[in-house]
């Protein structure tokens, strides 16, 4: 095959296909790192972005707990924190975590890095829209950061910015941090549908020959799906977006009741997007935990269709669930009955996809490398946030949870297993293929439990606060006296200071990372003895156009421990 | 069952228990599950931990018995499913579509940043000269069944009574209407539920549940001074 | 230039057609999340029926007309293409930007002549879903245009052809959107 050509120069005016081989030029810096279209640079583009916001949100996060549970001190690295500080604190946390977190890392950065060289093609199949697309994320990143720099700051009503509050000034006081707020919220979603563009199609029409449907990696299809999911969902939410936008800026009355206009409007446009959103950033977590169960206990995924069967279920009732977030936000309640029966049922299909993990662990091999117990901890983790939905799936019992810290550590508990577990999974588990070392194992054992005990110690006071009726949102408990307890106070400390140890422990990760990239074992091409194509590229990190030679596909990416063969491993791409 | 809910926090209504019932029940069934699961999980991790010259086992998943491991347990998650949405379904119907006849009326409003009621008065009639209007505290009588005439003046709010186990979000532009009846006496807090600016943590309240006997004496005790002369004149003749 | 990737097709159906169906179809939810929230307010809000009355049903129905030309415009561009004629689909491809333009043009005047009656954006919530769901396609057309112009010259000179059916999709799904949008604002009074 011939080899992809490479050009040094920039792409405006390059509207023409060249199939004929170019000159090799060594890219320079500029082209090489900011400039590129290689699929593999886009992705840590993406995954190093995503890490920066990350000690962005996680440093909020130490900043509103420690008010909450030490109200009036002078917070260390942050000072005095005032009413509204804490919500434009608790606001741009959750913003962040899941736009420019979670969907970075998840979606953009592993899609990116992985579906080219696990379909085995050479790269995305529109490279520039590919580089067009991070840039619009960064943009939007800016504009997000630049937000806290404004006059009276960034945006303070809430990651779920419901009108009126978000709709005007005189009662948001952030006039321009709110709309900069939602600019870059919009930008974020116009990146992701350009993403998405390339994840679709890519993995449609570039696969291997002899890569059928049914022998895609699981964490291919699982980003795939969950790309059409925000297509399909994030559309009124545009629409929404730019009303919002217009009457924060050009007082249009869309969600003004004064004006004709209906606050609840958003609340809907917000939802029907919101719930599926939290499936997007599910469902490449979900895949990175098969594809590391599966090599880490030698066993084949059980029940590969019933996974797929499961996940298009899922994806599908999430568009029917939306208004649970609603139950008692002024909407009819006869709606609520059809909302508490799809939500409890969603439960089915995700139950169905646990018992199919944990059915694969059966009869295994199992080693408890660090990216298993990654994968593992996310199992462990996510059954707890699953089960916990159900009391707020529940119309009834949701009366009482609703916009209690029940709330918040329900969805902490489906959150940080996605957005943080299973990302150190992909990130240990992949790194030897990224950067060509093994990254420490010791190092990796200290991280893996000093997040994964103090995760625990942070959320499971915070349920008993919420059952204890603490509300959400709320700078300080000094002005309630059921909440200003003694005792309430010993859980927000417990809280706090396990959130303090679980950051502090992400200084081994961050040491581990980059002491790693010079002093770290020389990988080689399959360390992990994986079946998948991404381990078969010619050199390790892969090279541009990652193989010389394209692969062929002879099975599916999960036969191991084949009776009758030596290997307990079989290569996609081996002919036999 | 005991109410799991009373360790954390007291129920002071009529359908507080109805929704701690549901509480419980959920709490049980999950809580089965959820440690079926983890003890499986945790349980098979150890006991396939990989041992010298034994292979892992090559199990497809796509035969019909291996299925059945998984189709059997998803059937009784739907049951169990079933079982909530039937009780939840109940004790919402109860909470917020039926509504009760009321013996009383009271208006609630929130505002950036406080609450503010009124009571119908010795009249009990909402909107006369003789409503009671208050900040901050609401009064309300032991044992009386309550509408609630819920208003926002600005942005959304969300009018909460932990111990009620009530919350309903106020939303400017409408009036919702809701009801409780209190079971015990005793002063308990009123939050905001709903993120409204700067204020949100500062518009606390308080509603102070009183005896037939302390509401009418609070009532008279407050009743606006041109209707109370009234009556006084109207009672002297 | 272009990857493998680009050029491999294993569901039969070309990368390109692929990626401007899904663009279309994110483009369907947008607009469909704009235009059913008009629709749940027109229903709540019986006197959006008063305010529509002020449209000019006559300028929306020539626009129509207009857009339906250059749809047919578009077509015959991508006949010429496949045919392999590139000067021709060229010609059309020119004949489909100017009816966009004309579109647009028409529609500056029926603006100009709205927010001189004093029907601007914010006067009520018709005139603002009005000028957002009108102005929001507007801004597809005139993108529309742009990309007919920057593909023209490669397809002038018979290359990269299959562009030509690609945007003349794009331009199909404009015109259904003003469809839609047509009888929504200036009919239903």
């Amino acid at each position: 095959m011939a080899e992809p050509a490479q050009h040094a120069h920039p792409e405006h005016g390059d509207a023409h296909g060249h199939d004929h081989a170019h000159d090799h030029h060594d890219p320079g810096f500029v082209q090489k790192y900011l400039w590129s279209t290689d699929h593999k640079m886009i992705a840590m583009q993406y995954m190093f972005t995503g890490m920066a916001m990350a000690l962005i949100g996680g440093y909020f996060a130490y900043c509103f707990r420690m008010n909450l549970a030490y109200p009036g001190m002078t917070i260390p690295f942050y000072g005095q924190m005032n009413a509204s500080e804490y919500n434009a604190l608790v606001t741009n946390h959750g913003t962040i975590m899941i736009f420019w977190v979670a969907m970075p890392v998840l979606i953009a950065a592993f899609g990116n890095y992985l579906i080219p060289l696990m379909i085995g093609c050479d790269d995305m199949v529109f490279p520039r829209i590919n580089r067009l697309s991070y840039q619009i994320f960064l943009l939007s990143a800016i504009v997000l950061v630049a937000s806290f720099f404004v006059e009276n700051g960034g945006f303070a009503g809430a990651w779920t910015a419901y009108p009126p509050l978000s709709a005007k000034s005189q009662y948001n006081n952030t006039p321009l941090g709110a709309p900069m707020w939602v600019i870059a919220v919009a930008l974020e979603f116009i990146a992701f549908l350009l993403g998405g563009i390339n994840f679709v199609t890519t993995a449609m029409n570039s696969r291997a020959p002899g890569m059928k449907m049914f022998d895609i990696p699981i964490v291919v299809w699982m980003i795939v799906i969950a790309s059409i999911l925000f297509m399909a969902s994030v559309g009124p939410l545009i629409a929404g977006a730019v009303m919002l936008c217009f009457d924060q800026t050009i007082h249009t009355g869309f969600f003004d009741p004064d004006k004709g206009g209906d606050p609840v409007l958003w609340q809907h446009l917000f939802w029907f997007f919101g719930h599926p959103e939290v499936y997007v950033v599910l469902l490449p977590a979900i895949g990175i935990v098969a594809d590391v169960i599966t090599v880490f206990s030698r066993k084949k995924l059980f029940a590969y269709k019933t996974v797929l069967f499961t996940t298009f279920a899922t994806g599908l009732l999430s568009f029917f669930v939306w208004a649970h977030h609603q139950f008692i936000s002024g909407v009819d309640p006869r709606m609520a009955n059809v909302f508490t029966v799809t939500t409890v049922l969603i439960s089915v299909p995700i139950a169905e996809m646990i018992f199919v993990y944990i059915a694969t662990l059966y009869g295994g091999s199992i080693t408890l490398t660090t990216p298993m117990l990654w994968a593992l901890s996310f199992l462990f983790s996510f059954i707890i946030g699953g089960v916990t939905g159900i009391f707020l799936g529940a119309s009834g019992a949701d009366v009482y949870f609703h916009d209690t810290y029940f709330v918040l550590a329900h969805f902490h508990y489906t959150f940080v297993p996605i957005a943080i577990l299973a990302v150190f999974c992909g990130v240990t588990y992949w790194y030897p293929k990224m950067f060509g070392r093994m990254m420490n194992e010791t190092l990796g054992k200290i991280h893996f439990w000093g997040t994964f005990i103090p995760f625990n110690g942070i959320f499971i006071p915070l349920f008993m606060l919420g059952l204890a009726g603490q509300h959400r949102r709320i700078w300080s408990y000094e002005n309630f006296p059921e909440l200003a307890r003694p005792e309430m106070y010993e859980l927000r400390h417990f809280a706090t200071v396990s959130l303090v140890i679980m950051l502090l422990f992400q200084f081994v990760f961050i040491f581990n990372f980059f002491w790693s990239l010079v002093k770290g074992k020389p990988a080689g091409g399959n360390p992990w003895q994986a079946n998948t194509l991404e381990w078969t590229t010619d050199e390790t990190p892969p090279g541009h156009g990652n193989w010389k030679d394209l692969p062929t596909c002879y099975r599916g990416p999960y036969e191991y421990s084949v009776p009758g063969r030596e290997q307990d491993y079989w290569p996609q791409n081996q002919p036999s | 069952m005991g109410s799991l809910t009373d360790i954390y926090i007291p129920s002071a209504s009529t359908f507080a228990s109805d929704i701690d019932g549901l509480i419980v029940l959920v709490a049980w069934l999950v809580g089965v599950w959820g440690v079926l699961a983890e003890v499986l999980l945790i349980g098979l991790v150890i006991a396939y931990r990989k041992r010298e010259g034994v292979r892992a086992q090559y199990i497809t998943g796509e035969e019909k018995h291996q299925k059945a491991w998984v189709a059997y347990p998803h059937y009784l998650v739907l049951l169990c499913d079933v079982l909530i949405i039937v009780a939840a379904v109940r004790v919402w119907y109860n909470v917020k579509q039926e509504l009760p006849k009321a013996d009383s009326t009271v208006r609630v409003i929130g505002q950036q940043w406080a609450w503010s009621f009124v009571d119908p008065g010795a009249d009990n009639v909402l909107d006369t000269a003789d409503d009671i209007a208050t900040v901050d505290e609401m009064h309300v009588e032991v044992g009386r069944l309550y509408h609630f005439n819920l208003e926002a003046r600005d942005v959304m709010h969300s009018f909460s009574v932990p111990v009620f186990r009530l919350k309903q979000d106020a939303v400017p532009g409408r009036v919702i209407v809701g009801w409780f009846e209190a079971t015990k006496t005793g002063t308990y807090d009123i939050q905001c539920a709903e993120m409204c600016g700067i204020g949100h943590g500062l518009m606390p309240g308080r509603i102070i549940i009183e005896s037939a006997a302390e509401h009418a004496a609070w009532v008279k005790k407050n009743t606006p001074a041109p209707v109370a002369s009234a009556g006084a004149a109207a009672s002297a003749k | 230039m272009k990857p493998i990737a680009t050029t491999r097709s294993a569901t039969g159906i070309p990368t390109g057609r692929l990626a401007v169906w899904w663009v279309i179809a994110s483009e369907i939810v947008i607009f469909g999340g704009l235009l059913a929230s008009y629709v749940m307010h027109r229903i709540g809000h019986p006197e959006f029926g008063d305010y529509a009355a002020n449209t000019a049903t006559w300028i929306g129905a020539t626009n129509t007309f207009v857009l339906l030309t250059s749809s047919l415009s578009a077509v015959l561009a991508h006949q010429a293409a496949e045919k392999g004629d590139g000067p021709t689909a060229f010609k059309y491809l020119w004949g489909t930007f100017f009816g966009g333009l004309c579109f647009v043009v028409i529609k500056s005047y029926e603006w100009t002549m709205e927010i001189s009656h004093g029907f601007v954006i914010t006067t009520n919530a018709f005139w603002s879903f009005y000028y957002t769901a009108a102005g929001l396609h507007a801004c597809h057309v005139i993108g529309g245009m742009a990309i007919m112009a920057i593909i023209s010259n490669d397809v002038k000179n018979n290359r990269e052809l299959q562009r030509v059916e690609l945007i003349g999709n794009y331009w199909h799904f404009v015109d259904i959107v003003w469809i839609f949008l047509f009888p929504l604002l200036y009919i239903a009074k």
